[in-house]
C-alpha cells in the first residue's frame, strides 16, 4: 500500500526545506528594504533619463556554476525599462 | 610575487575548529584531530577558547592536571609555558585549558593573536577548538588562525548554521574552509532518511575532508577521555584519515552508504598496509 501513497522522503523534504531556507538566510534582505533600494535606484536614475519607474523590476538572485561556493553570491539584478534617453 | 607567498605562517598551521550549532562534535574533532597529528609525529598543541564552558581538557582526559589556563596567560599571571599541559600518552601533545569561571570577554581577539603567535614558533599545529555561537568566542576563535574545519551533521539546524558560520569566515579572510560531516547514518541514507554527504557538500559548497560515521565507540571514548583517533573503530579510522588529509595527504574517501559490511573490509585493508 505504501508504495501506491508515495511520499517524498524525508532526506528529500530536508534537502527542499534547506534550500529555501539558505537563499533567504543568504539575502538577508526584507520586501521593506527592496522596496526603498528600488525608489532610490528609481530617483538616481532618473537624474539623467526618463525611465518607466512603474514597470521596473529589481530582485536578488543568485548566480554561477553549481556546486561552486560562487553559484550562492546573491547578486542584486534590476530591469528598468527606460521611456527616453534625455532628460529634458 | 613575492608578496603572495607569506612569511609569516613559519611553517606552522593554526586551524579553528567550529560549527555555529552546539553539540555537533567540534570538540570531539579538536581532540581526535590534534591526538591524530600528534601520532603521526607532529608537535600539536590545543587550544580550548570556550571560555567559561571549557569540556576539551575533559574530552582529552586531562582535567585533573589543570593549573592556569588561557585567561591566566592572557592576563600575564603565568608564562605560557606553564598553562601547557602535555599529554603523556603522545609526546609532542599539548593542551592550554580554557578558563572556567570567567566568560569571553576575559580575552580579545587580538590577545589570542599573540599568544598563537607565540605558540607558532614552538609547534606544528595549533588547534582551536571554537565555542557555538557567532559572537565574541567565535571572534576570538578565528583571530589567529590560517585555516578552518566546519564540523555540522547532516541535519537541517546544523546544516543552516554551518552556512551562516562559512559565510562569515569567508567575510573574515578565510580562504582554506573545509568541510567534517559528522554522526552520518548509512543505514538511514539508505532508507532516504538522512541527508548524504553528497547533498550536504552540494548545499555547503565547500571541500568535503571529513565524515564521520555515527559510532558508539565515540561516547565510550569520551567517558574514558582518550580520543579514539586511529583504534579499529569506525569513527577512529574515519578520523585517521581526516588527520592525513589535513596534513596534506590524498586518501579516499570511505563509502559509508554502502553500509558497515564494506566498511570492515576497507578497514581489513588499512590494517594490512
Amino acid at each position: 500500500m505504501k508504495y501506491f501513497f508515495h511520499r517524498k522522503s524525508s532526506r528529500q523534504v530536508a534537502k527542499d526545506r534547506l534550500k529555501i531556507l539558505l537563499i533567504s538566510d543568504r539575502v538577508n534582505c526584507s520586501p521593506e528594504m527592496m522596496e526603498l533600494i528600488k525608489t532610490d535606484i528609481a530617483k538616481v536614475i532618473s537624474k539623467y533619463m526618463k525611465i518607466d519607474s512603474d514597470n521596473m523590476d529589481i530582485q536578488i538572485n543568485t548566480k554561477g556554476s553549481k556546486g561552486t561556493r560562487e553559484a550562492k553570491t546573491p547578486s542584486l539584478y534590476a530591469n528598468i525599462p527606460i521611456l527616453d534617453l534625455h532628460k529634458q | 610575487m613575492e608578496n603572495n607567498f607569506s612569511t609569516e605562517k613559519k611553517g606552522s598551521e593554526v586551524i579553528v575548529v567550529t560549527s555555529g550549532k552546539g553539540g555537533v562534535g567540534k570538540t570531539t574533532t579538536s581532540a581526535n584531530v590534534g591526538t591524530g597529528l600528534a601520532k603521526g609525529g607532529k608537535k600539536v598543541c590545543l587550544i580550548d577558547t570556550d571560555i567559561g564552558l571549557r569540556n576539551l581538557d575533559v574530552v582529552m582526559g586531562l582535567e585533573n592536571r589543570i593549573v592556569y589556563n588561557l585567561v591566566d596567560v592572557v592576563e600575564g599571571n603565568c608564562r605560557i609555558k606553564q598553562a601547557l599541559i602535555r599529554d603523556k600518552r603522545h609526546p609532542g601533545l599539548y593542551l592550554m585549558p580554557s578558563a572556567q569561571t570567567r566568560d569571553k570577554s576575559a580575552v580579545s581577539p587580538g590577545q589570542m593573536v599573540k599568544v598563537i603567535d607565540h605558540l607558532r614558533e614552538e609547534f606544528d599545529y595549533i588547534i582551536l577548538d571554537c565555542p557555538a555561537g557567532i559572537e565574541q568566542g567565535f571572534q576570538n576563535a578565528i583571530a589567529g588562525a590560517d585555516r578552518a574545519l566546519v564540523v555540522t551533521t547532516p541535519e537541517v539546524s546544523a546544516i543552516r548554521d554551518a552556512d551562516r558560520i562559512i559565510g562569515l569566515l569567508e567575510a573574515n579572510g578565510f580562504k582554506q574552509i573545509d568541510l567534517i560531516i559528522n554522526r552520518l547514518r548509512a543505514d538511514m541514507v539508505r532508507r532516504g532518511d538522512m541527508m548524504s554527504a553528497g547533498d550536504v557538500v552540494d548545499i555547503l559548497a565547500i571541500p568535503l575532508i571529513g565524515i564521520i560515521p555515527d559510532d558508539e565507540n565515540v561516547v565510550i571514548a569520551t567517558n574514558q577521555g582518550e580520543p579514539l583517533v586511529g583504534n579499529d573503530t569506525p569513527a577512529g579510522q574515519a578520523y585517521a584519515n581526516v588527520v592525513e588529509r589535513v596534513d596534506g595527504r590524498d586518501v579516499p574517501f570511505l563509502n559509508f552508504e554502502r553500509g558497515i559490511s564494506f566498511w570492515t573490509k576497507v578497514s581489513g585493508i588499512f590494517h594490512k598496509v
